[in-house]
Protein backbone atom coordinates (compact mmCIF):
# COMPACT_ATOMS: atom_id res chain seq x y z
CA UNK A 1 0.00 0.00 0.00
CA UNK A 2 2.77 2.39 0.95
CA UNK A 3 4.64 1.73 -2.25
CA UNK A 4 1.58 2.72 -4.25
CA UNK A 5 1.22 6.04 -2.45
CA UNK A 6 4.92 6.86 -2.88
CA UNK A 7 4.64 6.05 -6.60
CA UNK A 8 1.60 8.25 -7.06
CA UNK A 9 3.18 11.14 -5.19
CA UNK A 10 6.33 10.90 -7.30
CA UNK A 11 4.21 10.88 -10.43
CA UNK A 12 2.21 13.87 -9.21
CA UNK A 13 5.44 15.80 -8.67
CA UNK A 14 6.71 14.86 -12.14
CA UNK A 15 3.47 15.99 -13.67
CA UNK A 16 3.10 19.31 -11.84
CA UNK A 17 6.67 20.66 -11.66
CA UNK A 18 7.01 21.78 -15.31
CA UNK A 19 3.70 23.63 -15.11
CA UNK A 20 4.58 25.13 -11.76
CA UNK A 21 7.84 26.39 -13.19
CA UNK A 22 6.09 28.32 -15.93
CA UNK A 23 3.52 29.75 -13.49
CA UNK A 24 6.43 30.70 -11.24
CA UNK A 25 8.15 32.49 -14.13
CA UNK A 26 4.97 34.33 -15.06
CA UNK A 27 5.05 36.19 -11.73
CA UNK A 28 8.69 37.26 -12.06
CA UNK A 29 10.27 40.02 -14.05
CA UNK A 30 12.37 38.85 -16.99
CA UNK A 31 15.51 40.14 -15.30
CA UNK A 32 14.81 37.98 -12.28
CA UNK A 33 14.04 34.94 -14.48
CA UNK A 34 17.36 35.22 -16.26
CA UNK A 35 19.57 36.25 -13.37
CA UNK A 36 18.55 34.16 -10.37
CA UNK A 37 17.27 30.63 -9.87
CA UNK A 38 14.45 30.52 -7.36
CA UNK A 39 11.46 28.31 -6.68
CA UNK A 40 9.40 31.31 -5.64
CA UNK A 41 9.32 34.81 -7.13
CA UNK A 42 11.32 37.17 -4.97
CA UNK A 43 8.99 40.08 -5.63
CA UNK A 44 5.80 38.60 -7.09
CA UNK A 45 4.52 40.93 -9.78
CA UNK A 46 1.45 41.10 -12.02
CA UNK A 47 3.37 43.20 -14.50
CA UNK A 48 3.42 40.44 -17.15
CA UNK A 49 -0.32 39.88 -16.99
CA UNK A 50 -1.05 43.60 -17.02
CA UNK A 51 1.21 43.94 -20.04
CA UNK A 52 -0.85 41.34 -21.94
CA UNK A 53 -4.19 42.84 -21.00
CA UNK A 54 -2.91 46.30 -21.88
CA UNK A 55 -1.32 45.32 -25.17
CA UNK A 56 -3.49 45.63 -28.26
CA UNK A 57 -1.77 42.76 -30.11
CA UNK A 58 -2.03 40.18 -27.34
CA UNK A 59 -5.60 41.16 -26.52
CA UNK A 60 -6.64 40.98 -30.16
CA UNK A 61 -5.06 37.51 -30.46
CA UNK A 62 -7.12 36.17 -27.57
CA UNK A 63 -10.30 37.67 -29.03
CA UNK A 64 -9.50 36.28 -32.49
CA UNK A 65 -9.06 32.82 -31.03
CA UNK A 66 -12.36 32.99 -29.16
CA UNK A 67 -14.08 34.18 -32.33
CA UNK A 68 -13.13 31.31 -34.58
CA UNK A 69 -13.31 28.71 -31.83
CA UNK A 70 -16.85 29.80 -30.96
CA UNK A 71 -17.85 29.80 -34.61
CA UNK A 72 -16.33 26.36 -35.07
CA UNK A 73 -18.16 24.85 -32.08
CA UNK A 74 -21.43 26.31 -33.37
CA UNK A 75 -20.94 24.99 -36.92
CA UNK A 76 -19.91 21.57 -35.67
CA UNK A 77 -22.82 21.13 -33.28
CA UNK A 78 -25.43 22.25 -35.82
CA UNK A 79 -24.12 19.70 -38.33
CA UNK A 80 -23.13 16.91 -35.94
CA UNK A 81 -26.33 16.56 -33.91
CA UNK A 82 -28.58 15.55 -36.84
CA UNK A 83 -25.78 13.50 -38.43
CA UNK A 84 -25.15 11.56 -35.21
CA UNK A 85 -28.89 10.97 -34.91
CA UNK A 86 -28.96 9.51 -38.42
CA UNK A 87 -26.01 7.22 -37.65
CA UNK A 88 -27.44 6.01 -34.35
CA UNK A 89 -31.03 5.44 -35.54
CA UNK A 90 -31.04 4.36 -39.15
CA UNK A 91 -29.18 1.97 -41.39
CA UNK A 92 -28.51 3.29 -44.86
CA UNK A 93 -26.32 2.45 -47.81
CA UNK A 94 -22.70 3.26 -47.07
CA UNK A 95 -23.18 4.23 -43.42
CA UNK A 96 -20.22 2.16 -42.21
CA UNK A 97 -17.89 3.50 -44.91
CA UNK A 98 -18.90 7.05 -44.16
CA UNK A 99 -18.33 6.47 -40.45
CA UNK A 100 -14.84 5.13 -41.13
CA UNK A 101 -14.02 7.97 -43.48
CA UNK A 102 -14.99 10.48 -40.83
CA UNK A 103 -12.66 8.65 -38.48
CA UNK A 104 -9.71 8.99 -40.85
CA UNK A 105 -10.44 12.71 -41.14
CA UNK A 106 -10.15 13.01 -37.38
CA UNK A 107 -6.70 11.43 -37.53
CA UNK A 108 -5.43 13.17 -40.67
CA UNK A 109 -2.50 15.49 -40.00
CA UNK A 110 -3.22 19.15 -40.56
CA UNK A 111 0.03 19.65 -42.46
CA UNK A 112 -1.46 17.83 -45.46
CA UNK A 113 -4.27 20.36 -45.78
CA UNK A 114 -2.17 23.51 -45.72
CA UNK A 115 -1.84 24.13 -49.46
CA UNK A 116 -5.35 23.16 -50.59
CA UNK A 117 -7.14 24.96 -47.79
CA UNK A 118 -5.12 28.08 -48.38
CA UNK A 119 -6.15 27.98 -52.06
CA UNK A 120 -9.77 26.99 -51.51
CA UNK A 121 -10.56 29.52 -48.80
CA UNK A 122 -8.52 32.11 -50.64
CA UNK A 123 -10.71 31.64 -53.70
CA UNK A 124 -13.82 31.83 -51.54
CA UNK A 125 -12.59 35.16 -50.18
CA UNK A 126 -12.33 33.79 -46.67
CA UNK A 127 -8.58 34.08 -46.16
CA UNK A 128 -7.71 35.85 -42.90
CA UNK A 129 -11.27 35.67 -41.57
CA UNK A 130 -12.46 33.71 -38.52
CA UNK A 131 -14.71 31.71 -40.85
CA UNK A 132 -11.72 30.20 -42.70
CA UNK A 133 -10.19 28.76 -39.54
CA UNK A 134 -13.59 27.69 -38.18
CA UNK A 135 -14.28 25.76 -41.40
CA UNK A 136 -10.81 24.26 -41.49
CA UNK A 137 -11.11 22.97 -37.94
CA UNK A 138 -14.30 21.12 -38.89
CA UNK A 139 -11.87 18.65 -40.48
CA UNK A 140 -11.13 17.05 -37.11
CA UNK A 141 -13.86 18.43 -34.85
CA UNK A 142 -16.88 17.36 -36.87
CA UNK A 143 -15.95 13.65 -36.88
CA UNK A 144 -15.08 13.82 -33.21
CA UNK A 145 -18.44 15.38 -32.34
CA UNK A 146 -20.36 12.90 -34.49
CA UNK A 147 -18.58 9.94 -32.88
CA UNK A 148 -19.07 11.21 -29.32
CA UNK A 149 -22.72 12.15 -29.88
CA UNK A 150 -23.46 8.88 -31.63
CA UNK A 151 -22.17 7.05 -28.54
CA UNK A 152 -24.43 9.04 -26.24
CA UNK A 153 -27.46 8.73 -28.55
CA UNK A 154 -27.08 4.97 -28.93
CA UNK A 155 -27.40 4.74 -25.16
CA UNK A 156 -30.99 5.96 -25.45
CA UNK A 157 -33.38 3.19 -26.50
CA UNK A 158 -35.05 3.55 -29.88
CA UNK A 159 -38.40 2.69 -28.28
CA UNK A 160 -38.43 6.16 -26.77
CA UNK A 161 -38.61 7.73 -30.24
CA UNK A 162 -41.42 5.45 -31.29
CA UNK A 163 -43.41 5.95 -28.10
CA UNK A 164 -43.18 9.71 -28.40
CA UNK A 165 -44.37 9.63 -32.01
CA UNK A 166 -47.28 7.34 -31.10
CA UNK A 167 -48.20 9.69 -28.27
CA UNK A 168 -48.75 12.33 -30.92
CA UNK A 169 -45.56 14.34 -30.70
CA UNK A 170 -44.40 15.73 -34.01
CA UNK A 171 -40.83 14.75 -34.85
CA UNK A 172 -39.51 18.26 -34.39
CA UNK A 173 -41.18 18.69 -31.04
CA UNK A 174 -39.94 15.30 -29.84
CA UNK A 175 -36.41 16.07 -30.96
CA UNK A 176 -36.20 19.45 -29.26
CA UNK A 177 -38.35 18.85 -26.16
CA UNK A 178 -37.42 15.28 -25.28
CA UNK A 179 -34.39 14.02 -27.16
CA UNK A 180 -31.97 16.96 -26.90
CA UNK A 181 -32.40 17.40 -23.12
CA UNK A 182 -31.65 13.69 -22.71
CA UNK A 183 -28.30 13.94 -24.49
CA UNK A 184 -27.31 17.26 -22.93
CA UNK A 185 -24.21 15.80 -21.25
CA UNK A 186 -23.12 14.45 -24.64
CA UNK A 187 -23.52 17.85 -26.26
CA UNK A 188 -21.53 19.41 -23.45
CA UNK A 189 -18.69 16.92 -23.81
CA UNK A 190 -18.61 17.27 -27.61
CA UNK A 191 -18.61 21.06 -27.35
CA UNK A 192 -15.82 21.02 -24.80
CA UNK A 193 -13.53 18.86 -26.88
CA UNK A 194 -14.23 20.83 -30.06
CA UNK A 195 -13.35 23.94 -28.11
CA UNK A 196 -10.16 22.36 -26.82
CA UNK A 197 -8.86 21.03 -30.12
CA UNK A 198 -9.73 24.17 -32.05
CA UNK A 199 -8.18 26.40 -29.36
CA UNK A 200 -5.01 24.31 -29.56
CA UNK A 201 -4.53 23.79 -33.28
CA UNK A 202 -1.52 25.50 -34.79
CA UNK A 203 -0.70 24.43 -38.38
CA UNK A 204 -3.95 25.39 -40.09
CA UNK A 205 -4.63 28.42 -37.91
CA UNK A 206 -1.22 29.78 -38.87
CA UNK A 207 -1.66 29.09 -42.58
CA UNK A 208 -5.10 30.64 -42.87
CA UNK A 209 -4.56 33.88 -40.99
CA UNK A 210 -2.26 36.82 -41.40
CA UNK A 211 -2.71 40.25 -39.86
CA UNK A 212 -6.36 40.64 -38.93
CA UNK A 213 -7.20 37.37 -37.27
CA UNK A 214 -3.92 36.07 -35.89
CA UNK A 215 -4.86 33.68 -33.05
CA UNK A 216 -3.17 33.33 -29.69
CA UNK A 217 -1.52 30.00 -30.50
CA UNK A 218 0.27 31.65 -33.42
CA UNK A 219 1.20 34.85 -31.59
CA UNK A 220 2.65 32.76 -28.79
CA UNK A 221 4.67 30.61 -31.19
CA UNK A 222 6.03 33.52 -33.16
CA UNK A 223 7.02 35.38 -30.00
CA UNK A 224 8.68 32.25 -28.72
CA UNK A 225 10.71 31.95 -31.92
CA UNK A 226 12.19 35.41 -31.47
CA UNK A 227 15.06 35.00 -29.04
CA UNK A 228 15.71 37.58 -26.40
CA UNK A 229 12.02 38.06 -25.92
CA UNK A 230 10.31 38.98 -22.73
CA UNK A 231 10.17 35.58 -21.01
CA UNK A 232 7.97 36.83 -18.18
CA UNK A 233 5.30 37.99 -20.61
CA UNK A 234 5.55 34.77 -22.62
CA UNK A 235 5.11 32.65 -19.51
CA UNK A 236 2.07 34.72 -18.55
CA UNK A 237 0.60 34.26 -22.04
CA UNK A 238 1.20 30.51 -21.74
CA UNK A 239 -0.59 30.45 -18.40
CA UNK A 240 -3.54 32.38 -19.83
CA UNK A 241 -3.73 30.04 -22.83
CA UNK A 242 -3.91 26.92 -20.69
CA UNK A 243 -6.39 28.41 -18.23
CA UNK A 244 -9.66 27.35 -19.99
CA UNK A 245 -8.66 23.67 -20.00
CA UNK A 246 -7.37 23.72 -16.44
CA UNK A 247 -10.48 25.47 -15.11
CA UNK A 248 -12.78 23.01 -16.83
CA UNK A 249 -10.85 19.86 -15.89
CA UNK A 250 -12.88 19.38 -12.70
CA UNK A 251 -16.22 19.56 -14.50
CA UNK A 252 -15.17 17.35 -17.37
CA UNK A 253 -13.27 14.81 -15.23
CA UNK A 254 -15.55 11.84 -15.91
CA UNK A 255 -15.54 12.39 -19.66
CA UNK A 256 -11.87 13.07 -20.46
CA UNK A 257 -11.33 9.51 -21.70
CA UNK A 258 -14.33 9.80 -24.03
CA UNK A 259 -12.97 12.87 -25.75
CA UNK A 260 -9.63 11.29 -26.55
CA UNK A 261 -10.91 7.85 -27.58
CA UNK A 262 -13.61 9.16 -29.92
CA UNK A 263 -16.28 8.23 -27.37
CA UNK A 264 -15.39 4.54 -27.51
CA UNK A 265 -14.30 4.00 -23.89
CA UNK B 1 -36.53 6.48 -44.16
CA UNK B 2 -33.38 6.28 -46.25
CA UNK B 3 -33.95 9.74 -47.65
CA UNK B 4 -34.49 11.16 -44.23
CA UNK B 5 -31.08 9.83 -43.13
CA UNK B 6 -29.38 11.67 -45.96
CA UNK B 7 -31.36 14.81 -45.18
CA UNK B 8 -30.05 14.68 -41.62
CA UNK B 9 -26.53 14.20 -42.93
CA UNK B 10 -26.62 17.11 -45.37
CA UNK B 11 -25.18 19.84 -43.12
CA UNK B 12 -22.40 17.50 -42.02
CA UNK B 13 -21.65 16.52 -45.62
CA UNK B 14 -21.42 20.16 -46.68
CA UNK B 15 -18.89 20.83 -43.93
CA UNK B 16 -16.97 17.64 -44.68
CA UNK B 17 -16.68 18.49 -48.36
CA UNK B 18 -15.43 21.99 -47.58
CA UNK B 19 -13.00 20.95 -44.86
CA UNK B 20 -11.85 17.54 -46.09
CA UNK B 21 -13.08 16.26 -49.44
CA UNK B 22 -12.32 19.19 -51.76
CA UNK B 23 -8.93 19.95 -50.16
CA UNK B 24 -8.01 16.27 -50.34
CA UNK B 25 -8.87 16.02 -54.04
CA UNK B 26 -6.86 19.18 -54.68
CA UNK B 27 -3.79 17.69 -53.00
CA UNK B 28 -4.06 14.47 -54.99
CA UNK B 29 -4.43 16.48 -58.20
CA UNK B 30 -1.44 18.72 -57.39
CA UNK B 31 0.72 15.75 -56.53
CA UNK B 32 0.61 14.67 -60.19
CA UNK B 33 1.72 18.05 -61.54
CA UNK B 34 4.69 20.36 -61.56
CA UNK B 35 3.25 23.53 -60.15
CA UNK B 36 5.12 26.80 -59.95
CA UNK B 37 3.13 29.77 -58.67
CA UNK B 38 1.86 31.89 -61.57
CA UNK B 39 2.55 29.36 -64.30
CA UNK B 40 0.43 26.68 -65.93
CA UNK B 41 0.42 23.29 -64.15
CA UNK B 42 2.29 20.66 -66.06
CA UNK B 43 1.25 17.01 -65.76
CA UNK B 44 4.15 14.74 -64.78
CA UNK B 45 2.39 11.60 -63.56
CA UNK B 46 4.19 9.84 -60.76
CA UNK B 47 7.49 11.71 -61.04
CA UNK B 48 6.84 13.69 -57.85
CA UNK B 49 6.37 10.44 -55.97
CA UNK B 50 9.65 9.08 -57.25
CA UNK B 51 11.29 12.19 -55.84
CA UNK B 52 9.56 11.69 -52.48
CA UNK B 53 10.76 8.11 -52.22
CA UNK B 54 14.31 9.28 -52.97
CA UNK B 55 14.03 12.08 -50.44
CA UNK B 56 16.45 11.08 -47.71
CA UNK B 57 15.18 13.65 -45.23
CA UNK B 58 11.64 12.30 -45.56
CA UNK B 59 12.77 8.69 -45.24
CA UNK B 60 14.72 9.75 -42.14
CA UNK B 61 11.50 11.24 -40.76
CA UNK B 62 9.61 7.98 -41.29
CA UNK B 63 12.35 6.01 -39.56
CA UNK B 64 12.45 8.49 -36.69
CA UNK B 65 8.69 8.37 -36.40
CA UNK B 66 8.68 4.57 -36.05
CA UNK B 67 11.46 4.58 -33.46
CA UNK B 68 9.67 7.33 -31.55
CA UNK B 69 6.39 5.40 -31.61
CA UNK B 70 8.07 2.24 -30.31
CA UNK B 71 9.91 4.07 -27.54
CA UNK B 72 6.90 5.96 -26.23
CA UNK B 73 4.77 2.80 -26.32
CA UNK B 74 7.35 0.82 -24.35
CA UNK B 75 7.42 3.54 -21.70
CA UNK B 76 3.84 4.78 -21.68
CA UNK B 77 1.79 1.58 -21.70
CA UNK B 78 3.40 -0.11 -18.65
CA UNK B 79 3.69 3.20 -16.81
CA UNK B 80 0.07 4.14 -17.50
CA UNK B 81 -1.13 0.70 -16.47
CA UNK B 82 0.93 0.79 -13.25
CA UNK B 83 -0.49 4.17 -12.27
CA UNK B 84 -4.02 2.99 -13.05
CA UNK B 85 -3.51 -0.04 -10.78
CA UNK B 86 -2.16 2.15 -7.99
CA UNK B 87 -5.01 4.66 -8.17
CA UNK B 88 -7.44 4.91 -5.27
CA UNK B 89 -10.73 3.24 -6.16
CA UNK B 90 -13.11 5.92 -4.96
CA UNK B 91 -13.53 9.03 -2.86
CA UNK B 92 -11.91 12.45 -2.94
CA UNK B 93 -8.45 11.08 -3.64
CA UNK B 94 -9.75 9.54 -6.84
CA UNK B 95 -11.26 12.86 -7.94
CA UNK B 96 -8.00 14.62 -7.14
CA UNK B 97 -6.05 12.02 -9.09
CA UNK B 98 -8.29 12.31 -12.17
CA UNK B 99 -8.03 16.10 -12.12
CA UNK B 100 -4.27 15.79 -11.85
CA UNK B 101 -4.19 13.40 -14.81
CA UNK B 102 -6.47 15.67 -16.81
CA UNK B 103 -4.26 18.73 -16.57
CA UNK B 104 -1.47 17.69 -19.00
CA UNK B 105 -4.10 16.43 -21.45
CA UNK B 106 -6.16 19.61 -21.48
CA UNK B 107 -3.30 22.07 -21.88
CA UNK B 108 -3.03 23.22 -25.50
CA UNK B 109 -0.28 21.30 -27.30
CA UNK B 110 1.74 24.38 -28.16
CA UNK B 111 1.73 25.39 -24.49
CA UNK B 112 2.94 21.88 -23.62
CA UNK B 113 5.91 22.54 -25.88
CA UNK B 114 6.39 25.90 -24.26
CA UNK B 115 6.15 24.57 -20.69
CA UNK B 116 8.91 22.11 -21.52
CA UNK B 117 11.02 24.64 -23.32
CA UNK B 118 10.94 26.97 -20.33
CA UNK B 119 11.59 23.98 -18.08
CA UNK B 120 14.64 22.77 -20.01
CA UNK B 121 16.25 25.98 -21.28
CA UNK B 122 19.88 26.55 -20.41
CA UNK B 123 19.43 30.03 -18.99
CA UNK B 124 16.16 29.75 -17.10
CA UNK B 125 15.18 26.09 -16.80
CA UNK B 126 15.23 23.60 -13.98
CA UNK B 127 16.48 20.54 -15.86
CA UNK B 128 19.95 21.84 -16.83
CA UNK B 129 20.58 22.82 -13.18
CA UNK B 130 19.57 19.39 -11.92
CA UNK B 131 21.81 17.68 -14.47
CA UNK B 132 24.66 20.07 -13.72
CA UNK B 133 24.50 19.19 -10.04
CA UNK B 134 24.70 15.52 -11.07
CA UNK B 135 27.76 16.28 -13.16
CA UNK B 136 26.13 15.87 -16.57
CA UNK B 137 26.41 18.56 -19.21
CA UNK B 138 22.83 18.84 -20.53
CA UNK B 139 22.58 20.78 -23.83
CA UNK B 140 19.31 20.10 -25.70
CA UNK B 141 20.06 22.74 -28.34
CA UNK B 142 23.37 21.15 -29.37
CA UNK B 143 23.34 17.51 -28.33
CA UNK B 144 21.22 15.11 -30.37
CA UNK B 145 20.61 12.64 -27.55
CA UNK B 146 19.56 15.37 -25.10
CA UNK B 147 17.07 16.84 -27.57
CA UNK B 148 15.65 13.43 -28.45
CA UNK B 149 15.15 12.22 -24.88
CA UNK B 150 13.70 15.56 -23.84
CA UNK B 151 11.10 15.12 -26.58
CA UNK B 152 10.36 11.55 -25.45
CA UNK B 153 10.02 12.58 -21.79
CA UNK B 154 7.76 15.46 -22.80
CA UNK B 155 5.54 13.04 -24.72
CA UNK B 156 5.46 10.69 -21.74
CA UNK B 157 4.52 13.59 -19.48
CA UNK B 158 1.80 14.64 -21.91
CA UNK B 159 0.21 11.28 -22.75
CA UNK B 160 0.70 8.81 -19.88
CA UNK B 161 -2.45 10.30 -18.29
CA UNK B 162 -4.49 9.15 -21.29
CA UNK B 163 -3.21 5.57 -21.02
CA UNK B 164 -3.91 5.68 -17.28
CA UNK B 165 -7.44 6.95 -17.73
CA UNK B 166 -8.18 4.34 -20.39
CA UNK B 167 -6.82 1.53 -18.19
CA UNK B 168 -8.67 2.87 -15.18
CA UNK B 169 -11.94 2.86 -17.14
CA UNK B 170 -11.19 -0.75 -18.12
CA UNK B 171 -10.37 -1.79 -14.54
CA UNK B 172 -13.67 -0.45 -13.28
CA UNK B 173 -15.61 -2.81 -15.53
CA UNK B 174 -14.02 -5.92 -13.96
CA UNK B 175 -16.50 -7.28 -11.37
CA UNK B 176 -15.16 -7.78 -7.84
CA UNK B 177 -16.36 -11.40 -7.95
CA UNK B 178 -13.43 -12.27 -10.21
CA UNK B 179 -10.89 -11.09 -7.65
CA UNK B 180 -12.71 -12.82 -4.82
CA UNK B 181 -12.71 -16.07 -6.77
CA UNK B 182 -8.97 -15.69 -7.42
CA UNK B 183 -8.39 -15.07 -3.71
CA UNK B 184 -10.33 -18.17 -2.70
CA UNK B 185 -8.27 -20.19 -5.16
CA UNK B 186 -5.16 -18.87 -3.46
CA UNK B 187 -3.78 -17.09 -6.56
CA UNK B 188 -0.78 -14.81 -6.02
CA UNK B 189 -1.03 -11.09 -6.85
CA UNK B 190 1.00 -11.65 -10.00
CA UNK B 191 -1.13 -14.61 -11.12
CA UNK B 192 -4.30 -12.60 -10.53
CA UNK B 193 -2.89 -9.78 -12.62
CA UNK B 194 -1.82 -12.15 -15.42
CA UNK B 195 -4.95 -14.31 -15.52
CA UNK B 196 -7.72 -11.90 -14.52
CA UNK B 197 -6.76 -8.27 -14.97
CA UNK B 198 -4.69 -8.35 -18.13
CA UNK B 199 -7.11 -10.38 -20.31
CA UNK B 200 -9.98 -8.14 -19.20
CA UNK B 201 -8.04 -5.07 -20.21
CA UNK B 202 -7.43 -6.31 -23.74
CA UNK B 203 -9.90 -3.90 -25.33
CA UNK B 204 -8.71 -0.73 -23.62
CA UNK B 205 -5.06 -1.67 -24.02
CA UNK B 206 -5.57 -2.18 -27.76
CA UNK B 207 -7.22 1.22 -27.99
CA UNK B 208 -4.43 2.79 -25.94
CA UNK B 209 -1.68 1.31 -28.13
CA UNK B 210 -3.37 2.30 -31.36
CA UNK B 211 -4.38 5.80 -30.26
CA UNK B 212 -0.88 6.51 -29.06
CA UNK B 213 0.61 5.17 -32.31
CA UNK B 214 -1.72 7.33 -34.39
CA UNK B 215 -1.16 10.46 -32.32
CA UNK B 216 2.59 10.00 -32.36
CA UNK B 217 2.46 10.01 -36.16
CA UNK B 218 0.62 13.33 -36.02
CA UNK B 219 2.85 14.99 -33.46
CA UNK B 220 3.57 18.58 -34.49
CA UNK B 221 3.21 21.51 -32.07
CA UNK B 222 5.13 20.11 -29.13
CA UNK B 223 8.43 19.23 -30.83
CA UNK B 224 8.08 22.20 -33.19
CA UNK B 225 8.16 24.54 -30.22
CA UNK B 226 10.50 22.51 -28.03
CA UNK B 227 13.27 21.83 -30.53
CA UNK B 228 12.08 23.07 -33.92
CA UNK B 229 13.23 19.71 -35.32
CA UNK B 230 16.85 20.25 -34.40
CA UNK B 231 19.68 19.95 -33.78
CA UNK B 232 20.05 19.16 -37.48
CA UNK B 233 17.18 16.88 -38.31
CA UNK B 234 17.46 14.81 -35.13
CA UNK B 235 13.93 15.58 -33.88
CA UNK B 236 12.35 16.40 -37.25
CA UNK B 237 9.03 14.57 -37.43
CA UNK B 238 6.94 13.96 -40.54
CA UNK B 239 4.37 16.67 -39.94
CA UNK B 240 7.03 19.31 -39.29
CA UNK B 241 8.87 18.38 -42.48
CA UNK B 242 5.73 18.18 -44.62
CA UNK B 243 4.42 21.52 -43.39
CA UNK B 244 7.77 23.21 -43.92
CA UNK B 245 7.90 21.80 -47.47
CA UNK B 246 4.30 22.81 -48.18
CA UNK B 247 4.92 26.35 -46.98
CA UNK B 248 8.46 26.85 -48.22
CA UNK B 249 9.05 24.84 -51.38
CA UNK B 250 8.70 26.62 -54.70
CA UNK B 251 7.14 23.68 -56.52
CA UNK B 252 3.84 22.88 -54.86
CA UNK B 253 3.67 19.53 -56.65
CA UNK B 254 6.43 18.00 -54.53
CA UNK B 255 4.85 19.23 -51.32
CA UNK B 256 1.55 17.74 -52.41
CA UNK B 257 3.15 14.39 -53.21
CA UNK B 258 4.76 14.38 -49.76
CA UNK B 259 1.35 15.07 -48.25
CA UNK B 260 -0.24 12.21 -50.17
CA UNK B 261 2.40 9.71 -49.02
CA UNK B 262 2.02 10.94 -45.45
CA UNK B 263 -1.76 10.61 -45.71
CA UNK B 264 -1.57 7.07 -47.08
CA UNK B 265 0.58 6.02 -44.11
CA UNK B 266 -1.85 7.58 -41.65
CA UNK B 267 -4.94 6.10 -43.34
CA UNK B 268 -3.40 2.62 -43.28
CA UNK B 269 -2.78 3.02 -39.55
CA UNK B 270 -6.37 4.26 -39.17
CA UNK B 271 -7.71 1.20 -40.90
CA UNK B 272 -5.74 -1.03 -38.57
CA UNK B 273 -7.00 0.89 -35.54
CA UNK B 274 -10.59 0.84 -36.72
CA UNK B 275 -10.82 -2.86 -37.53
CA UNK B 276 -8.96 -3.92 -34.40
CA UNK B 277 -11.19 -1.71 -32.26
CA UNK B 278 -14.31 -3.35 -33.69
CA UNK B 279 -12.98 -6.92 -33.54
CA UNK B 280 -11.45 -6.77 -30.08
CA UNK B 281 -14.60 -5.06 -28.87
CA UNK B 282 -16.69 -7.99 -30.10
CA UNK B 283 -14.42 -10.80 -28.93
CA UNK B 284 -13.27 -9.26 -25.68
CA UNK B 285 -16.59 -8.13 -24.29
CA UNK B 286 -17.60 -11.36 -22.58
CA UNK B 287 -14.47 -13.36 -22.07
Amino acid sequence: MKKKVVGLVLYAIFSLIPIYWMVNCSFKTTTEILSTFRWFPEHPTLRNYLHIFGNEGWRASFINSFEYVGLNVLLVLVAAIPAAYAFSRWKFRGDKHLFFWLFTNRMAPGAIFMIPMFELYGNMGLFDTPMAVALAHCLFNLPLAIWILEGFMSGIPKELDETALIDGYSFGKFFIKIFLPLIRPGIGVAAFFCFLFSWTELVLARTLTSVNTKPISVTLTISLGAEGWDWGVLAAAGVLTMLPGVILVYFIRNYITKGFSMGRV
Amino acid sequence: MKNRAWLFLTPALVLVSLSAFIPLMTVVNYSLHVLFPGSIPYFVGLQNFREVLNDEVFMGCIKRQIIFALQILIIQIPMGLAIALAMPKKGNWLTLMIVLLGIPLLIPYNVTGMVWRVFTRMDLGVVPRVFASLGYDYRPVEHVADAWWTTVVMDVWHWVPLVTLLCFAGLQTIPDAFYQAAKIDGASTWATFRKVTLPKLRYVLTIAVLLRTMDSFNIYSEPYILTGGGPGTSTLFMSIYVSSQAAGAFDMGTGAALSVVYLVIVVLLCYLLYTMMLNVGKGGADR
